[in-house]
């Protein structure tokens, strides 16, 4: 599983990169998260409201950071 | 429907406290607490409703919506989309190189990006509650006026070659993003609520501390003469001081609505307020990633010159 946290250095963004660390370790599950800063990048995904959290390839949310319980049910 | 708290706030006073209303401290610590409970009651109610809705309004569904709207029409669905669509300038970028790659017109762009910061829920919250209804309404109607109308100055000015060039040459994607369901809207809501709250509390209280002083203590039409609707220079001079107040909305209209009851005339009241929420040098710095300098400044100098002219327009026939 491949897991993108999208956003342009943001605080908020920081908050999001956490908590999905976070949430896999409850899960006990490993895998890679990746910071995306760079705006072409996030601009593919067609995000225009960061930050975003891709799963896969698949964009599962834009323009805000849910804490940990709900990103669980996400991941 | 706050008859309670103006109670709660003279029995503290009173009662409390033992100070006369009549006296300066009891005056000035009065309309502290009464205006600070009545605010933040206003704010956690209201900012919590209007997050609620702006979840339906995430810009993707805006630009797709706009992306289909030509000139005047487009305009005015910009600038209307733009009070419910969340707007930080953190993501300004983004959402500009999405709306033009999208094949949003650039003046149609502009009319969002002027009236989404522009018309927001805390200053509209801030003016109910400091200057009643009416003056928030027309502040709402102002502002997507100013929106509407800078907009199509600018989309006339045909200056999409002042766009930096990479913005064309970006490739955007259209991903689907999820709807939201109920419960993560309300967390949402009540994560942005309780986020932009802990942001805004000090300037609140810093304004309305400063704002019952100045009702307290500053001498009746003490601003009458420099403030005052006679004097041409007080608009243009508000709108400038108002630039660098970016981002404390929800702290300067206290003191702003002290200054008015002591002479300050409500066009150069509106005017400032626009200026504060939106012209911003932070707001320019990002901006400036995408726009040329003479796009960046005639976008400034547009919006300055619909303030000042709504400032102007108040003072005359309020």
């Amino acid at each position: 599983m491949k897991i993108e946290v999208l956003g342009t250095g943001c605080a908020k963004c920081t908050t999001l990169y956490d908590n999905v660390k976070a949430a896999l370790a409850e899960l006990g599950r490993d895998a890679e998260v990746v910071k995306v800063q760079d705006i072409p990048t996030i601009m593919k995904y067609g995000v225009m409201s960061t930050p975003a959290l891709v799963v896969d390839g698949q964009v599962k949310f834009a323009g805000k950071a849910p804490g940990v319980a709900e990103l669980k049910g996400l991941l | 429907m706050f008859a309670f708290l103006e109670q709660f706030a003279s029995l503290v006073v009173t009662q409390w406290l033992g100070l006369e209303l009549s006296t300066r401290l009891g005056g000035a610590l009065h309309f502290f607490i009464y205006d600070t409970l009545k605010i933040f009651i206003l704010l956690a109610v209201i900012i919590y409703a209007v997050a609620v809705i702006r979840s339906w309004f995430p810009p993707e569904k805006t630009k797709r919506i706009l992306s289909h709207e030509r000139e005047y029409i487009g305009n005015v669905m910009a600038a209307l989309l733009g009070i419910v669509t969340p707007f930080c300038s953190c993501t300004a970028v983004p959402l500009f190189i999405g709306f033009v790659e999208s094949g949003v017109p650039l003046g149609v762009t502009f009319s969002f990006l002027i009236s989404s910061p522009m018309v927001n829920e805390v200053a509209l919250i801030m003016l109910w509650g400091m200057f009643g209804w009416r003056i928030a309404l027309i502040y709402v109607g102002t502002g997507l006026m100013v929106a509407i109308v800078a907009g199509i100055v600018i989309g006339r000015l045909r200056m999409e070659r002042h766009v930096q060039d990479y913005v064309w040459e970006m490739q955007v994607g259209s991903a689907e993003i999820p709807e939201q369901n109920w419960p993560q809207r309300c967390t949402y809501a009540y994560d942005y609520t309780v986020g932009l709250l802990r942001k805004i509390w000090p300037y609140v209280i810093v304004g309305i501390g400063i704002g019952a002083f100045i009702h307290g203590y500053v001498p009746q039409d003490f601003l009458a003469r420099w403030a005052g609707r006679d004097n041409p220079l007080a608009v243009p001079v508000a709108v400038a001081l108002g630039v660098p107040l970016y981002s404390n909305a929800a702290g300067v209209i206290p003191i702003v609505q002290a200054l008015t009851a002591k002479g300050m005339a409500i066009g150069t009241v509106l005017a400032f307020m626009m200026a504060v929420t939106a012209l911003s040098l932070p707001e320019a710095v990002i901006l400036s990633n995408v726009l040329k300098k003479p796009l960046l400044a005639t976008f400034f100098g547009t919006v300055a010159a619909a303030i000042v002219i709504v400032g102007y327009l108040f003072n005359a026939i309020l």
